[in-house]
């Protein structure tokens, strides 16, 4: 046979290794089989009621706020450990900043506002000027801002908690467009997260900048040798981060009406654990925010699962811990696969 | 091989100190457009350091670079590239995990829409990169398909391919088959001679003698930090090569150090026996 063969091909690549370097379909089957479970086994206890169903979607939007961001930062090779202490820090801003400052409630999301995005400057110029890591910069943070918190409210309030918030605030028609509810059932804070979860896939996917992440994370050095600003784009991000956390912070603080001063706690992990569960890596340059977003939904149905199977609340943490082993596992063999020469 | 009058890119006696280290001694080298200039030498010979000046990284302590006739001084590889000069290196070319098309345009990608909702214009990226690949023999078939999926001689012709779009008139290559197998050394070298075709000055870093003698016009070999020869096409041969970059007088000097262990070894033996 003498065909003309290029000297050089690039070879197809067959069906299944093209879904395996999509994991977020094995996210998405693997929700679909934890919801399926829960609906056999909880389904009379009112897991499918409509009630039941919003209580999971409200579970995974707070998680879920957060945890778009942080993918977006994961894919840009960094890690923000911080994010649960600035939602409780920004909860505190906004909670003494109303009932204790008498500031009205505008000035007081601003106020938060304000600090989250100079708090992810700071982080994101002490991790790419000085070249520091983000996981030690950011346990710093982690610690300073929980510290500053109970500190700030015990010296200002005599107490780690600070309530009144609906009192201080009146009837504020701001006040909706965190903590509403339609109905009683799906919260505001459901459309914010999907509102956070398109634009960030939409920034990802189809602009310029989203290219620069995973560029910045897949080899900050090819990147910057091709001309894009890795600096710039790493401290963008660490601003989203942390201006996610006051967006959860608000969300919280207005429909529960207090701080409290330990809130946030374990956020840092559970953002991990969403955008690992979605396949994206922890070591940068992959990820995607509609697997996150797959992930947030499977820990809200999991709590909420274990709940109406009437499961002990305390075996949420080992079956997160568990899904995560496995999730891990799972991208790790898929990606081995499609790698593979 | 065009050798015009005015050299595309020179080092004119350049010299480079590491605190009390000679790294470079009045090294020159000349590049013509349409020219694959070999830049040879052992490990330490100090080819890292003189790239790194071609391509914008360091500054040369005496002497100077010069591009198109006329002495210049780059602030860093961005101003290097404005003038044409674009470094590929062997490790950090490309990214694996990202698509062809999106590796392809990277940094200077094309946009749609208008005001602040402009967005990356995939199916013009992808038409640029099915082109410009084209022209240099790779025909890709599935444009988001990842560069991790290329073999390493693909990978090191689209670096090559991104850097010639982008305006490039002198290529430097660091060690661009070092890390190749045969068949895949065999891809890059074609392309290499395809851009010195299209009028490409080439500077190509090897301490492969079976790599340069095939496309190389001009062989520089570079021995501890200083120039020692620089041939024509003409005078070449392997067998002048391979010694001239096996540094003869070591390697006498390392068999006799070999042939003295082994009488040692022996005495050993001998002891341990008795």
């Amino acid at each position: 046979m003498t065909v003309a063969i290029p000297e050089s091909r690039i070879r197809r690549i067959s069906l299944a290794n093209r879904i395996v370097e999509r994991p977020e379909v094995g996210a998405a089957i693997g929700l679909l089989a934890l919801w399926v479970a829960f609906a056999l086994i909880g389904g009379d206890s009112g897991f499918l009621s409509g009630r039941g169903i919003a209580s999971y979607l409200n579970i995974a939007a707070q998680v879920g706020i957060v945890s778009t961001t942080v993918t977006l930062l994961l894919i840009a090779g960094e890690f923000d450990l911080s994010i649960g202490s600035i939602v409780g820090f920004c909860g505190m801003i906004i909670a003494l900043g109303t009932t204790q400052a008498g500031w009205p409630l505008w000035l007081a999301l601003l106020a938060s506002l304000a600090f989250a995005l100079a708090y992810g400057f700071g982080v994101g110029i002490l991790v790419v000027r000085f070249g520091l890591p983000s996981f030690i910069i950011t346990l710093g943070g982690l610690f300073l801002l929980r510290g500053a918190t109970i500190g700030f409210s015990r010296t200002i309030a005599q107490q780690p908690y600070i309530g009144g918030v609906k009192k201080a605030i009146g009837d504020d028609p701001l006040q909706f467009w965190f903590a509403g509810s339609f109905q009683d059932s799906v919260d505001v804070g459901f459309l914010w997260w999907i509102g956070l979860v398109i634009v960030a896939a939409v920034i990802l996917t189809k602009t310029r900048f989203g290219n620069w992440i995973y560029a910045a994370g897949g080899s900050a050095s090819a990147a910057r040798a091709s001309g894009v600003p890795v600096a710039r784009v790493k401290i963008i991000l660490f601003m989203a981060v942390a201006a996610s956390g006051t967006l959860l912070a608000a969300v919280q603080v207005l429909s529960l009406g207090s701080a409290d001063s330990f809130r946030g706690q374990g956020k840092e992990f559970e953002a991990a654990i969403t955008a690992v569960i979605g396949g994206t890596s922890l070591s940068g340059g992959t990820g995607s925010i509609i697997g996150t977003a797959i992930g947030a939904l499977t820990l809200g149905v999991v709590r909420q699962g274990l709940f109406f199977a009437g499961v002990d609340y305390d075996w949420y943490q080992a079956i997160l811990g568990l899904m995560l082993l496995v999730a891990v596992l799972i991208n790790h063999y898929a990606r081995r696969n499609v790698h593979k020469d | 091989m065009a050798s015009s009058a005015v050299p595309l890119m020179e080092a004119r006696s350049v010299s480079k100190y590491f605190g009390t280290v000679v790294a470079l001694k009045d090294v020159s080298l000349t590049v013509n457009a349409g020219e694959i200039v070999c830049l040879l030498g052992d490990n330490g010979a100090g080819k890292s350091t003189l790239i790194k000046m071609l391509s914008g990284l360091e500054r040369p302590d005496e002497g100077t670079i010069a591009v198109d006739g006329k002495p210049v001084v780059f602030s860093s590889p961005r101003a290097a590239f404005a003038q044409g000069i674009a470094t590929v290196y062997q490790d950090l070319a490309v990214l694996p995990q990202m698509s062809i098309s999106r590796n392809f345009m990277l940094g200077m990608e094309p946009l749609k829409g208008f005001g602040p909702f402009k967005f990356f214009d995939e199916a013009k990226a992808g038409e640029i990169a099915r082109t410009e690949l084209a022209k240099i023999g790779i025909h890709v078939n599935h444009l988001k398909q990842k560069v991790g999926t290329m073999s390493g001689g693909e990978r090191q012709s689209l670096a090559i391919a991104r850097a010639e779009y982008r305006g490039a008139r002198l290529l430097i290559l660091d060690e661009p088959t070092s890390a190749l197998g045969v068949n895949e050394a065999a891809i890059v070298l074609r392309h290499v001679i395809r851009a010195r075709a299209r009028g490409l000055g080439v500077v190509f870093i090897t301490h492969n003698v079976h790599h340069a003698l095939p496309i190389g016009d001009r062989f520089v070999i570079l021995s501890r930090g200083r120039v020692a020869g620089t041939y024509a096409r003409s005078e070449m041969d392997e067998a002048r090569l391979n010694k001239l970059m096996g540094g003869g007088a070591e390697f006498e000097e390392l068999q006799r150090d070999l042939s003295a262990l082994d009488a040692e070894l022996k005495r050993d033996r001998a002891q341990a026996a008795r």
